[in-house]
C-alpha cells in the first residue's frame, strides 16, 4: 500500500523526523483554518499517489490564510494524470538553502535492502539517477543488522554529505531505519530532505509503501487505507477475499493461481486483436479450491460489471479437481439464478477433466460452452464478446 | 539424475499437525516421498499416523534431523510463525528448505534469507511457492504427481499453476524436475539457480523457464543464459497486458516504471537466444520441436 504524503509525514513525526508543521483539508474552508492555525506563508500541496504534481499545478505557495483558501480550491478537484485530487495538504513554509536526498527500499534483484542518498535532490532526482549516477551513492543493508551509526557515516561519506549537516543526517538515516523496519514498510523515501537557511534539517516531502503482508501486525495500518480511490468492484471483491484486479476490456476472467490468470489476459488479448480489440475486464485469481462458494462470489463480482460482454473460466485442476470446479460453476449458477445473464466460455484441463467436463455437459446450462484448449476458449470468449 | 530433490531425499514436514501440513503430507507420501517426520515447536513427542505412516513429531529441526536423518524440510507454518520455523531449520543446517507459506512479510523473507546466505548451509526454495518435483523420485510441496512422469525436461517458473499447465502440455515427454520457484520479491532459489543445475544434470537435455511481470530476474537469467547455459532453453512470459502498479496475485508481479515488463523480459530472454512463445502452448511446441517430440 502507496501512502499519501500527509500519512508519510505524519508516521515520520511519530517516529522523531523532524517536519514541518501541517494540516490537511478537504474543502478550503478547513484549508483556510489549517492556514490560520499554522501561520504566516504556506504551501499547498495536492494529495495524490503519483509523481510530477508539482509540474502539473498540484504545489502552490500562500501568502497567508486566505490565499491558502484560493489556491486549495483551485487544486482540489483538480485531475493529476488520472488521479483526482481530494485532500490537499497545508504545510508551513520554510526558507531552502539546499535540497537532498534519501531513501531505504527494498531491492528485489539482490534480495537485500539498499539506501540510496544524494545531495542533489528535489523533483529531478530521477534524471540524475539517469544522468550523473555518481550523485547517487547507493549502499546495501543487511536486513538482520540494519543501519548502525557507522553505517550511517558510510553513507553520509559515500553521498558527500557537507560537515556542517552530517550529525543531522545521520540521525535522520537512523529514525529513517526505525520508520522502515517497524513499520514493514518496503519504501521509504525523503525527498527534498532541505537544509533550511538557518542550518536545520527536515524532511520537506516523503513516500512510503507499506508491505500488505504484514497487516497482521499492523493493526493501525487499516486506517490508512483509502477507501474513495478504491473501485467499486475491487472493493466488493476485497469484502469476499478474491483477489481481483479491474481492468479495461470485455471479457470477464476467472482462472485459479496468479501465474495462469495473468497468462489467460494476455491469451485472451492476443485473441481479441482478432475481433476488434477486444481485452480482458479484469484480474480474478480464485486459488487452489475453487468450491461452489467462491465460484459463485467471483461469478458475481463478475456479471456485476457492466462492461463484461463475456465470461471466460479457466482452470487447470491440479490439487484441485476438476469434476469439483465443475460441480462449482452449475452450482454457482443456480444461486446467481436470473443475474447470471452473459454468455461463460470454460475451459477445464488437468486432475479428473473427464469426470469436469462430463458434468458440464450433463447440466447443460444455456449459458455454458465448453472449449477444451486455452488458446481455442480464448478466442471464443473473444469472439462472443465482440458481438 | 534431477536437481536438488532425488530418491535420497529424507523430508520433515515444518507445520504437519496444520491443516494444509496434514493434507499436503498425505499426498507427499502417496506420491512416494519418503516423509519422515513433522515439526511443531510445543509438541514433541507426539505422534500423527498418516495413511498407516506413524510420523514422529518434534519441537526442532535439529532434533528432527539427528532423530530421522532429514535432509529436507518442507514449511507450511502459517506467515505469523514462518520466519522462526525457517530461521530453525537454518540453524540445524537443513540443506533445503522449501517454503511453501504465502503471505509472508518481505522483512521476514529478507531476514531469513540474509541469515541462510551468512551460514552457507542451506538452499532456500520459495516462500509462496509449490514446491519442486522430481517425477518418480520424489515430490516436495503442493505440485500434483500425477500430471507426468520423469524425462529430459527442466523446468523452472515463478508460477504454480503455470508450471502444472505446461508439465500437463509436454506429460508424453516427462520432466527430470520441475521447480516452482514462487513469486514474492525475495525468493532463496532464483531462475539463474535452477539453470545452473539444470545445465549441470546430465539427464536434463532441454530447459522450460516461465517467467512473469516484476523484478528483472528474466533479465538477469538472460544474461546468464548467455554466458553459461548451452542446453536448448524454451521461455514463456506471463503478464503482458498487466497495467502498470497493480499487483497482479503475486506480491511480486507488479509492474513499476519501464523495467520488469513482460515485453523487456522477453526481448532479453530473445537476445539471449532462448525460444519465447507467446502462449503456454506455444512454448510447448517449441520444446516439442526442440526434441522432435
Amino acid at each position: 500500500m502507496d501512502l499519501f504524503e500527509y500519512q508519510a509525514r505524519d508516521l515520520f513525526e511519530k517516529h522523531g523526523i523532524p517536519v514541518l508543521a501541517a494540516g490537511i483539508a478537504t474543502t478550503p474552508e478547513q484549508a483556510h483554518d489549517a492556514a490560520v492555525k499554522i501561520g504566516g506563508k504556506v504551501v499547498v500541496k495536492a494529495q495524490v499517489k503519483v509523481g510530477g504534481r508539482g509540474k502539473a499545478g498540484g504545489v502552490k505557495v500562500a501568502a497567508d490564510a486566505s490565499e491558502a483558501k484560493e489556491k486549495a480550491s483551485a487544486i482540489l478537484g483538480m485531475d493529476i494524470k488520472g488521479h483526482t485530487v481530494r485532500t490537499v495538504m497545508i504545510a508551513q513554509a520554510a526558507p531552502i538553502d539546499s535540497e537532498y536526498y534519501l531513501a531505504i527500499l527494498l531491492d528485489r534483484s539482490n534480495r537485500t535492502f539498499l539506501v540510496m542518498a544524494s545531495v542533489s535532490g528535489g523533483m529531478d532526482i530521477e534524471e540524475v539517477a539517469h544522468s550523473a549516477p555518481e550523485k547517487l551513492a547507493k549502499i546495501p543493508v543487511d536486513a538482520n543488522v540494519g543501519i548502525t551509526p557507522s553505517k550511517a557515516k558510510e553513507i553520509i561519506a559515500a553521498a558527500a554529505f557537507p560537515a556542517e549537516v552530517a550529525g543531522q543526517v545521520e540521525d535522520v538515516l537512523l529514525t529513517l531505519w526505525k520508520v522502515f523496519q517497524s513499520e514493514d514498510a518496503t519504501l521509504v523515501e525523503i525527498n527534498p530532505l532541505v537544509k533550511t537557511v538557518d542550518g536545520k534539517i527536515i524532511a520537506l516531502d516523503g513516500k512510503v509503501t507499506l508491505d500488505d503482508n504484514a497487516g497482521f501486525r499492523h493493526p493501525e495500518h487499516e486506517a490508512l487505507i483509502d477507501h474513495a480511490a478504491t473501485n467499486a468492484l475491487e472493493a466488493a471483491a476485497k469484502e469476499k477475499d478474491l483477489n481481483y484486479v479491474k481492468l479495461d476490456g470485455q471479457v470477464g476472467i476467472i482462472g485459479n493461481g496468479a501465474g495462469l490468470v495473468m497468462s489467460t489476459l494476455d491469451v485472451v488479448a492476443y485473441a481479441g486483436e482478432k475481433f476488434g480489440g477486444v481485452r480482458p475486464a479484469n484480474f480474478l485469481d480464485i486459488g487452489g479450491g475453487a468450491s461452489a462458494q467462491v465460484m459463485a462470489d467471483g461469478l458475481s463480482i463478475i456479471l456485476g460489471d457492466k462492461d463484461v460482454k463475456s465470461v471466460f473460466v479457466n482452470v487447470f485442476g491440479g490439487i484441485t479437481a476438476c469434476d469439483a470446479v465443475a460441480n462449482g460453476i452449475v452450482q454457482a449458477l443456480e444461486l446467481l439464478g436470473s443475474i447470471a445473464t452473459k454468455p461463460i466460455v470454460v475451459r477445464l484441463d488437468g486432475n479428473n477433466v473427464i469426470e469436469g467436463r462430463a458434468i458440464l455437459k450433463a447440466a447443460a446450462h444455456p449459458l455454458i460452452e465448453q472449449v477444451d484448449t486455452m488458446d481455442g476458449a480464448a478466442n471464443r470468449a473473444a469472439e462472443l464478446a465482440a458481438k | 539424475m534431477s536437481i536438488f530433490l532425488n530418491e535420497k531425499s529424507v523430508v520433515i514436514v515444518q507445520g504437519m499437525t496444520g491443516a494444509e501440513g496434514t493434507k499436503h503430507t498425505k499426498r507427499m507420501l502417496a506420491s512416494g516421498t519418503k516423509v519422515v517426520g513433522g515439526v511443531t515447536p510445543g509438541k514433541g513427542g507426539q505422534s500423527v499416523e498418516i495413511d498407516g505412516h506413524i510420523l514422529p513429531v518434534f519441537n526442532t529441526v535439529s532434533e528432527a534431523m539427528s532423530s530421522t536423518g532429514a535432509n529436507t524440510s518442507v514449511v507450511f507454518v502459517p506467515p505469523k510463525f514462518a520466519k522462526a520455523a525457517v530461521i530453525d531449520a537454518i540453524d540445524a543446517t537443513m540443506p533445503l528448505v522449501v517454503v511453501i507459506t504465502e503471505g509472508i512479510p518481505v522483512h521476514d523473507s529478507a531476514s531469513f534469507y540474509a541469515h541462510a546466505v551468512n551460514k552457507g548451509t542451506t538452499r532456500i526454495i520459495g516462500p509462496n511457492c509449490p514446491g519442486l518435483i522430481s517425477p518418480g523420485k520424489s515430490n516436495v510441496g503442493i505440485i500434483p504427481a500425477d500430471i507426468t512422469g520423469s524425462g529430459p525436461i527442466g523446468l523452472v517458473s515463478k508460477s504454480g499453476t503455470l508450471t502444472y499447465q505446461m508439465m500437463y502440455e509436454l506429460r508424453d515427454i516427462g520432466f527430470s524436475t520441475a521447480v516452482g520457484i514462487g513469486g514474492d520479491p525475495v525468493i532463496g532459489t532464483t531462475h539463474i539457480d535452477c539453470l545452473r543445475a539444470f545445465q549441470d544434470d546430465p539427464e536434463t537435455k532441454a530447459i522450460v523457464m516461465i517467467g512473469e511481470i516484476g523484478g528483472d530476474a528474466e533479465e538477469r537469467a538472460a544474461t546468464f543464459i548467455n554466458e553459461y547455459v548451452t542446453k536448448p532453453v524454451v521461455g514463456y512470459v506471463a503478464g503482458f497486458t498487466a497495467p502498470e502498479g497493480k499487483t497482479m496475485g503475486h506480491a511480486g508481479a507488479i509492474v513499476s516504471g519501464s523495467s520488469g515488463t513482460a515485453q523487456a523480459k522477453k526481448d532479453a530472454l530473445e537476445a539471449a537466444g532462448v525460444k519465447v512463445g507467446k502462449t503456454p502452448s506455444e512454448s510447448a511446441q517449441l520444446m516439442r520441436a526442440i526434441l522432435g517430440r
